[in-house]
């Protein structure tokens, strides 16, 4: 039968191993020959608007790249389903935006902000998603 | 109760109460804006409601992880702790901190990243925080007489919490390369260093209420968080496969995250062969359940929901729906709300020193919570599933479709109604025991 100090064993040594790994796997996937998002692309008005998506919280009712919450429509792709005149009315909006009923928050945001947002959305539409992006946005998948 | 210092723990266990009645709250109030009873949504909105929801979770988890560790780690090193008064400076300052950030996300005080939504300003109080209960527990552990392999995989476990709460701090300029890190906190937390603080608390109360040897409960708890770190570090992979980063990450994620449920089936099988190996029947039936039931449902809800969707294929089709808000409240119950309700069952008698065993209300908490949030778990999965087919098989647009499955939204608000019968009632027996006495030390349990 196992000892206590054979089970110890394994627990230090399966972690030490799987910790290494990971952490050179980590250091694979972000280098930058293996990059996916179009790093180069990130200036500073998409810096901004992620700024603007984080001081808000618009996480909290929306998911993008699928994280966040299950209350608001799906936003990796919304550039590219929506367009942007679109995107910025609604952003500017003085009043919840909500035609299906379920309100957003009204931002009132100034053209500046709003272009900022829209520049780091069109920036995660551009992601290779490893096939998820064909899944995510009923009106992308069309195409 | 053994060691008068002790005694902090119920002040921690009391904040937990607080804290859950405070999240439930907020959970009724995302319910109601999802089937169209929005009437707070100028005040609290949505996205509010859900950052007070989940933070007040994590925090009143992690008071009770700490409420647990003042309560077992005296008993084990067999050593009062080093100082009770730092000990309630560490509790003070702990809500006023979860206060702050709690009020200001009502007024967009915050960092909108799911579940590490404290600002960093706040992070670093945290950070201090955590660092003097890390420094209580750490000494008293050096000067007490034992190590056990129980008082150190805690230890571990709270250590390892506090480590990986830094990267969640950094700032990156791209939302692919912050999510990556974001869960190295989110994800090594519940899938790593949290399970070595259940593990710890689980093998504390199985010593104390099955009589099995201490050595070989200790043994078969290396090989549970053996197993844990073995599957659940690679697999962090999991949240890697559609977010914009290699696809190495499929293979690898795929197949250990695959594995996870091993260390909760370990742990299920664990404790019920422990409590079917001890003789001694143990007077305090109401920790028993609570201790087997977080052994079990977590396995559902970690184990089972969580391998549900854990597979490439299928998550391409499941990420970011109500299908992983099943699984996140099932696993987030069984696993970690269950262990924290399972040591104040066992903990209050003993500080209180009234003996209230086996109360009908008691048996009836137990009950009622789980059945209701077997419910919730279920109306989320339903709804999950019509989502994911209608939005991603039949390209229905997300409004449609939410307004397709508000049905089920009625049910979780029902099932949520049972859940938080069973809690008022657990919160009731809470506050009939009184408070902690010193009279209670004689009153030899253990
Ligand atoms: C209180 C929840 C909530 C918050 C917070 C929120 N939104 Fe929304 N948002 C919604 C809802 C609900 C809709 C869909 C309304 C409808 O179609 O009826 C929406 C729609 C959108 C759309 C259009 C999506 C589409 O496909 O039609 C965009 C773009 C958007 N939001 C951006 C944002 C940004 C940027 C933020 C943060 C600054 C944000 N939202 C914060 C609830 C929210
Ligand atoms: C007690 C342990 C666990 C808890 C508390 C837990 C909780 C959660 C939570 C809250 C989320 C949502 C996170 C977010 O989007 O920010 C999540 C996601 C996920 N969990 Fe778990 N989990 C646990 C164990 C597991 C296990 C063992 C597995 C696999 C077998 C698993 C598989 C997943 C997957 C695949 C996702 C991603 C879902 C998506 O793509 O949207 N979980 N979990
Ligand atoms: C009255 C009881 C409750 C209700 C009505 C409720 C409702 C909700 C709702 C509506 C959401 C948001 C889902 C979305 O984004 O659309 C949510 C999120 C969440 N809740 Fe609850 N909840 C309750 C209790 C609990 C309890 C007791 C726990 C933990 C044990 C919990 C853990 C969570 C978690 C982890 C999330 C985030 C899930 C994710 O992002 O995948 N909730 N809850
Ligand atoms: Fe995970």
């Amino acid at each position: 039968m196992l000892s206590k100090s054979q089970a110890r064993a394994f627990f230090l040594g399966g972690t030490a191993v799987t910790f290494l790994i990971f952490i050179g796997l980590t250091v694979y996937s972000l280098s930058p020959k293996n990059d996916q998002t179009n790093h180069q692309n990130i200036d500073e008005k998409v810096v901004r608007g992620k700024e603007i998506w984080e001081s808000n919280n618009c996480m909290g009712c929306h998911t993008i790249l699928g994280e966040g919450a299950y209350y608001a429509p799906e936003l990796t792709k919304v550039y590219e389903r929506r367009g942007e005149g679109y995107i910025k009315s609604i952003l500017t909006s003085p009043i919840p935006w909500g035609p299906k009923g379920r309100k957003m928050v009204a931002y009132k945001m100034n053209n500046a902000d709003a272009d900022a947002v829209i520049a780091y959305f069109k920036w995660i539409g551009e992601i290779n998603l490893n096939g998820f992006d064909q899944v995510v946005s009923p009106l992308s998948k069309e195409k | 109760m053994k060691y008068k210092s002790q005694k902090v723990a119920y002040w921690f266990f009391a904040l937990c109460m607080l804290l859950l009645v405070l999240q439930i709250v907020y959970g009724f109030i995302m319910g109601f804006a999802r089937v169209g009873m929005d009437g707070l949504h100028d005040v609290i909105p949505f996205n509010t409601a859900r950052a007070v929801h989940t933070n007040l979770l994590v925090v009143w988890l992690l008071t009770g992880f700490m409420g647990a560790a003042y309560y077992i780690i005296p008993e084990e090193a067999q050593q009062e702790l080093v100082n009770v008064k730092l000990a309630y400076v560490q509790l003070i300052s702990l809500a006023v901190v979860g206060v702050v950030a709690v009020v200001g996300y009502h007024f967009n005080y915050w960092e909108g990243r799911k579940f590490l939504e404290i600002p960093r300003e706040l992070d670093f109080l945290v950070v201090v925080n955590v660092l003097l209960f890390l420094g209580l527990i750490l000494a008293t552990l050096w000067k007490g007489k034992r190590k056990t392999t129980t008082a150190i995989v805690l230890t571990m476990g709270l250590l390892f919490a506090a480590l990986l709460y830094l990267p969640g701090m950094i700032w990156f300029d791209s939302q692919v390369t912050d999510a990556f890190f974001r869960w190295w906190v989110v994800h090594l937390w519940v899938e790593g260093v949290w399970e070595l603080i259940m593990g710890g608390i689980l093998s504390f109360l199985l010593i104390k209420l099955t009589g099995v040897d201490r050595e070989v409960i200790e043994k078969w708890l290396y090989v549970i968080v053996g197993l844990t770190f073995l599957s659940g570090i690679l697999g962090t992979g999991h949240h890697y496969y559609y977010i914009g980063v290699n696809k190495i990450w499929l293979v690898v994620g795929g197949i250990f995250s695959a594995l996870e449920p091993l260390a909760f089936l370990a742990m299920a099988l664990f404790a019920i062969n422990m409590y079917r190996k001890g003789e001694k029947s143990h007077p305090n039936k109401l920790a028993i359940f609570w201790t087997i039931g977080a052994a079990i449902v977590s396995f559902i809800g970690a184990g089972v929901l969580g391998f549900a969707h854990t597979l490439p294929q299928t998550n391409l089709y499941t990420h970011g729906t109500l299908v992983t808000a099943m699984h996140g409240h099932l696993a987030f119950w069984g696993a970690y709300a269950m262990i924290v309700l399972a040591i104040i069952s066992y903990a209050i008698p003993n500080l209180t020193g009234r003996k209230r065993h086996e109360s009908t209300q008691g048996k009836l908490a137990f009950w009622l919570s789980n059945i209701g949030m077997i419910g919730m778990t279920t109306a989320f999965g339903v709804a999950g599933v019509a989502q994911v087919y209608m939005e991603r098989k039949m390209k229905m647009e997300f409004m449609d479709v939410q307004n397709e499955i508000s049905i089920h939204f009625v049910v979780l608000i029902l099932c949520a109604t049972l859940f938080a019968t069973g809690i008022i009632l657990y919160i009731y027996e809470f506050i009939k025991y009184g408070k902690p006495t010193d009279e209670a030390l004689e009153a030899k349990l253990s």
